[in-house]
Formats: C-alpha cells, structure tokens, sequence
C-alpha cells in the first residue's frame, strides 16, 4: 500500500466512526433533540471524511468534484431536515 | 471474497426482514418508514446485482416521490377517518387471505419459471448488444428502453397518464389546509437546491444517451422540484393551472405516440427511427417524457384538480 | 487493500442494521423520520466506498440523487404535519 493509501483508509476509519457514534448515539440517546444532535454529527463529519478518503484514492478530479456536490448537499439536507425535525418534535409535543 | 459474501448476505437479510416488519408493522406511520428504507437497501442490492440503472431509477422514485405520496396519503387518510369510522377500518379477513392467495401463486409461478428455464436461460443481450450501432445512444438500457421496446415505455408512459387523470377525477382538493409553514431556513434551502435539481433532471436525461440515466429518473428528479413548490407553498396551483396541467400530463402519451405516427408515415416500422437520426429522436421523445413524468408526479402528489381561485395577496 | 475497503463497507452496513432499530421502536414519529435520515445518509456513504470497491464511478450518480432528494421525505413529513394549534412562524 502506497503512503497515500494509508493515509486514505484512516480517514475512511474515522469517518465509519462517526457513523458508528451517530447510530450508537441515535440509539441510546434519550430523546428526540439529542438524538438529533448525535445523528448531525454522522451527516456532516462522517460523510465528510468517507467522501475525503474516497477521493484519496480514486485520485481523479472530477470524481473529487462530484463528491463535494454530493457532500455538501447532504450537508445542506440534513441541516434542513434536522431543524424541521425539531421544530416539528417541540410543536407537536413529541419531543421527549 | 469471503467479506463480499458476508456483505450481500447481510444485504439480503435485511431486505427479507424490512419487507416482513413493513408488512406486519401495526403503525401505518411506521411502516411508511421502513418501506422508504427498503428503498435504501434494494438499491443497494440493485448495485451489487450489476444494474446501476434500475439503482438510480430506485434512488430517484423510491426516495423522494414514493416517501412523499404514501406520507401524503397516509395523512389525507387519519384527517378524514377523525370523522368517518369506515375510513379507518381495517381490510376484511377474507379478502387478506384471498391477497395471500393470489400472491402465493403468482410467487410458485415464479418459482417454477426459475427452476424450469433452460440453462443457458434464452437472452436477447447479444442481440441488443449488436445492433447498438444503430440504436442511436450507447447506453444498451436505453437502447432498449426507447429504441428497441420502444412500445412497451409507450405503455407505460399511458399507465402514468391513466393513473393522473382518475386520481383527479376522483381527487378531493379540499384538503390539508391546517399545514404549517416550514420558516425561512426551509426557504433557504428550497433556493438553493431546487435549481441545481432541475439541473441534475437534465444531467440526467442526457446521461442516458451513455450511462445510467433517462427520461424516467430525470422525470422523477424534476417531479420532486414540483413536490417541494407544493409543501413550501411557493407555488399553489388554482382552477387556472388546469388546463396547461392537463396538456402536460398528455404530452409524453401524445408526443410519444405521435412520434410513432411519424415513424408510420416515413414509411418504417411504428417508432422504427431512422437509424441515422436515431439518436435526435430518442433524445426528443425523451424530453417531451421527462416534462410530462414530472409534471405528472406532481400532479399526483397535488391528488385532485385545483379549484383554488388566484389570490394576489402575498401571504408571506 | 480491497479487504480493508470491505471491511468498512459490512460495518457501514451493519450500523445501517443498527439504525433500523430506532425506525421499528420510535417512539415518536419525529424519531422513526430522523433515524430514515441518518440511514439516507449512510447509504450515501456505502455508495461511495462502492463505487471504489466495484471500480464503477457511475455510482456517484445514485449517491447524487440520494443526496439531492434527500430532504424531500422529511419536508413532506413536516409540511403536512398537523400541528396542535399555533402554526404562526
């Protein structure tokens, strides 16, 4: 494996990390608000660092350029969503 | 290898148990969820099986239109069976049986095809993969798709037609009316990504010349910019809009079997394009397709003809 | 190589097993929607590492439709919500 490989599967690893938490923390988390918050995290930084670390090692700019599309309108989504989510759980009363 | 085994078994599991949980969920709420996240997983198991085209096809329906229509109705259900017991009432249980009657058939039928086809099953790949030349585009689904089954997408644009004009026949306009305002971060949102959908409905549609794409996907993508002017309210359609609606949703059947007509009458077989031009063809009826799916999606998720008069009050 | 990758991508699909259990148990229905979310997402992901598993760039494109349609169920959830009785803004 080349430097840039290894370099490549690490962050991939920290990236499933976050997925891992965000489920762990979607699971265990009492109510809707903190689950929220676990899940975010998963959304934003732990695709990030799957689409960073998928980049790595395709190596080729336009499929670099086509995941940060991908991310940042994940990014944007589940910003979104998540607010309305919340906005949602504490009008209806749902949120605990 | 081994983690490949392990990956497409739990694949398939999973997708076992969400079909099952779906059906056996006693929340209809709940099952719309899983049905929306089987979504996920069949696209997957779309993938590993090699068809990336009916993956991308699963992505842009199952996703965004289905979740959205079944949640619509689901909703549009519960507001009226406040007032309407029947409405709330459970299918008898002679009719369930008779369903998993029919279904146990049709799934023996499928069975028995699988086990009694002869090896090596019959094929038309190699036929499709040599007249690909003339088939005007590159992509030997679309080939297929608007080329050399052209009839059989012709049908089923006509089901899709079929399906809009009884939904607004029948449709109750009369609904959802208590719907809260989604705030300005949803309007923020709807301003950036609802251009860049309708760019990728075009990205789409002429990917399928070569690659995984086409009318349908396309269709679906830009059936969804109309879902999101809906629930955000930046658009309300009135008695007005019915017309153009109407000719729209008629497009794609129109257009499509007009293109036939014209096959017809430049002496060839009915949607037999001219080889030369094939691709100009394909690429035509398929724009007219992709507007009139779009139009029709959301047509669909509107679920009746709009009666509403145009009011020029700003309500923001 | 390719080992690690598959590694990666069984346990990403093992947290997405993970996540059905908040969709099955809710309880709230705002709590089966967000876990949808997060399994959109992770799907996302797989999509990704696929594309470099199977060696198919082409599946960036389902990873695209995925992303940009993403918000739709959730906007659809909200905005034909019922909500007890201010929906002032």
């Amino acid at each position: 494996m080349t430097p840039l490989e290894i370099l490549a599967i690490g962050i991939l690893f920290a990236g499933l990390g976050f997925f891992v938490a965000g489920t762990v923390g979607m699971l265990r988390f009492p109510d809707v608000f903190s689950r929220l918050h676990a899940l975010t995290k998963a959304d934003n930084l732990g695709l990030a660092l799957i689409a960073l670390g998928t980049a790595l090692l395709t190596a080729d700019t336009s499929v670099t350029l086509k995941l940060m599309l991908i991310w940042f309108f994940v990014v944007l989504a589940s910003a979104t969503s998540g607010h309305l989510i919340a906005r949602h759980a504490l009008r209806s009363g749902q949120g605990s | 290898m081994l983690l490949w085994l392990v990956f497409d078994l739990v694949l398939i599991g999973a997708i076992v148990w969400l079909a099952w949980a779906a059906l056996a969920a006693r929340d209809g709420f709940e099952m719309i969820v899983l049905f929306m996240v089987l979504g996920l997983f069949v696209a997957l198991a779309w993938v590993r099986l090699q068809a990336p085209d009916v993956a991308l096809a699963e992505a842009a329906v199952g996703s965004g239109i289905t979740g959205a229509l079944l949640l619509k109705t689901w909703r549009h259900r519960r507001g009226r069976a406040a007032g309407d017991a029947a409405a709330d009432a459970r299918p008898s249980r002679a009719l369930g049986f008779g369903v998993m009657g029919l279904v146990t058939v049709l799934t023996g039928m499928l069975a028995a095809v699988l086990v009694l086809i002869p090896r090596p099953a019959p094929s038309l790949a190699e036929t499709v993969f040599a007249n690909l030349a003339v088939s005007g585009v590159d992509n030997p689904v679309t080939a297929v798709l608007l080329n050399f089954r052209a009839y059989d997408t012709l049908l089923e644009v006509v089901v899709l037609f079929a399906v809009v004009v009884v939904v607004w026949l029948l449709g109750d306009a009369e609904a959802d009316r208590r719907a809260p305002r989604l705030g300005s971060i949803f309007f923020g949102f709807a301003r950036l990504v609802l251009p860049v959908m309708v760019l990728i409905a075009g990205y789409l549609l002429w990917l399928g010349g070569f690659a995984p794409g086409g009318a349908f996907q396309a269709g679906a993508v830009l059936g969804a910019v109309g879902i999101v002017l809906l629930l955000g309210r930046l658009y309300t359609p009135t008695a007005a809009d019915r017309l153009p609606a109407r000719l729209v949703f008629g497009l794609g059947t129109v257009g499509f079997a007009g293109a036939g007509l014209a096959t017809l009458a430049l002496g060839n077989a009915f949607l037999g394009y001219p080889p030369e031009a094939a691709k100009t063809w394909i690429l035509v009826i398929e724009a007219m397709l992709t507007v009139s799916i779009a139009a029709t999606l959301a047509g669909l998720f509107f679920g009746a003809a709009p009666s509403g008069r145009p009011t020029r009050e700003s309500d923001r | 190589m390719s080992e690690v990758l598959l590694l990666l991508m069984v346990v990403l699909l093992l947290t997405l097993l993970g996540g059905l259990v908040r969709v099955v148990r809710g309880p709230s229905e705002a709590d089966r929607m967000l876990a949808a979310q997060l399994l959109g997402t992770t799907t996302v992901a797989l999509l990704m590492l696929m594309s470099v598993a199977m060696a198919m760039p082409r599946l960036l494109d389902i990873a695209l439709v995925f992303a940009i349609l993403a918000a739709i169920a959730v906007v659809c959830f909200v905005a034909t919500g019922e909500v007890r009785d201010h929906d002032a803004t």
